[in-house]
């Protein structure tokens, strides 16, 4: 799979995409998470059918749907470091403004799903399957509003143009964040949602 | 603006096809649940390892790198599906 579906431009060069520093932060984070994902595996073995029962009330298609919704937007933010590298100034704003569109509609989707469990009196002191939801999708949220707030000024920055094939350390490097936001959620949605 | 020559689209087409299996067809009941759930967790390291290489453009990055992230794949998929077998069948 590897080299077969990667686009068609070879570069035969090694080179570390973004700054030196982005990838110490996106380690860092990932590695806080993985804490997270660990403990949670741990809550889930002391309380399998706490956990069960809690997961049987969260609704799939929400976690199933973001997961699409954040794929495309990594994907948007893919097509604009392109445009980018390529000179293609006035495509990097569209591609940045649909990227951010995404964030923000797992936004809104969060919204109604935690306005749901709320509602229905659930709170992260309910049980500890919901402890566990709450704080691990309430830091990812917190990743996704700053992934947008972020996206957005790139879209301004962008349309100033701001970005381009000289200028690419700081797209880039915001790009790289998106994408661990993304990935972070691909594992965390099944972790939450699916795990039986 | 020919769509279908942007780059990473095939990536992006298995991640969105890996994703809707993994959560209409794997998670219900017409699967093992044991089964289901591992093939599940194991397909999301694979869709992370997308986003690695291809989206984060791990494959062209210093191999130091490169190989952090995938040990990191690794360690982690396997502590899960590691302590999900270990618990108590649901």
């Amino acid at each position: 799979m590897e080299e077969r579906v990667t686009d068609s431009a070879a570069k035969p060069v090694r080179r570390l995409p973004g700054v030196e520093g982005v990838w110490v932060f996106v380690g860092a984070d990932m590695l806080f998470f993985t804490a997270l994902f660990l403990s949670t595996m741990i809550g889930r073995r002391d309380a399998a059918e706490v956990f069960e029962a809690g997961r049987l009330t969260l609704d799939p298609n929400y976690g199933g749907i973001n997961t699409l919704i954040l794929l495309t937007s990594s994907w948007f933010v893919v097509l604009a470091v392109n445009a980018a590298k390529r000179d293609r100034l006035d495509e990097i704003p569209r591609w940045l403004l649909a990227a951010f569109g995404c964030g923000v509609a797992f936004g809104i989707s969060k919204i109604f799903e935690y306005g749901a469990k709320l509602s229905a009196g659930i709170t992260p002191a309910s049980s500890d399957f919901y402890m566990y939801y709450f704080i691990l999708t309430g830091f990812h949220l917190l990743h996704v509003i700053g992934g947008s707030v972020m996206l957005l000024v790139f879209w301004k920055m962008s349309r100033r143009r701001a970005f381009d094939s000289r200028r690419l350390a700081v797209l880039e490097s915001g790009g790289l964040y998106w994408h661990m936001v993304d990935l972070l959620w691909i594992i965390l949605f099944p972790l939450l949602y699916l795990m039986k | 603006m020919n769509l279908f020559k942007r780059p990473g689209l095939v990536v992006w087409l298995v991640l969105m096809l890996a994703t809707v299996i993994t959560t209409w067809v794997l998670s219900k009941d017409i699967v093992a649940a044991r089964t289901g759930t591992v093939a599940i967790i194991a397909i999301a390291f694979y869709k992370v390892r997308l986003v690695l290489l291809h989206f984060m453009e791990l494959r062209h990055a210093p191999l130091p790198l490169r190989l952090f992230f995938e040990g990191w794949i690794l360690v982690v998929a396997a502590a899960i599906i590691g302590m999900y077998l270990s618990g108590g069948t649901t």
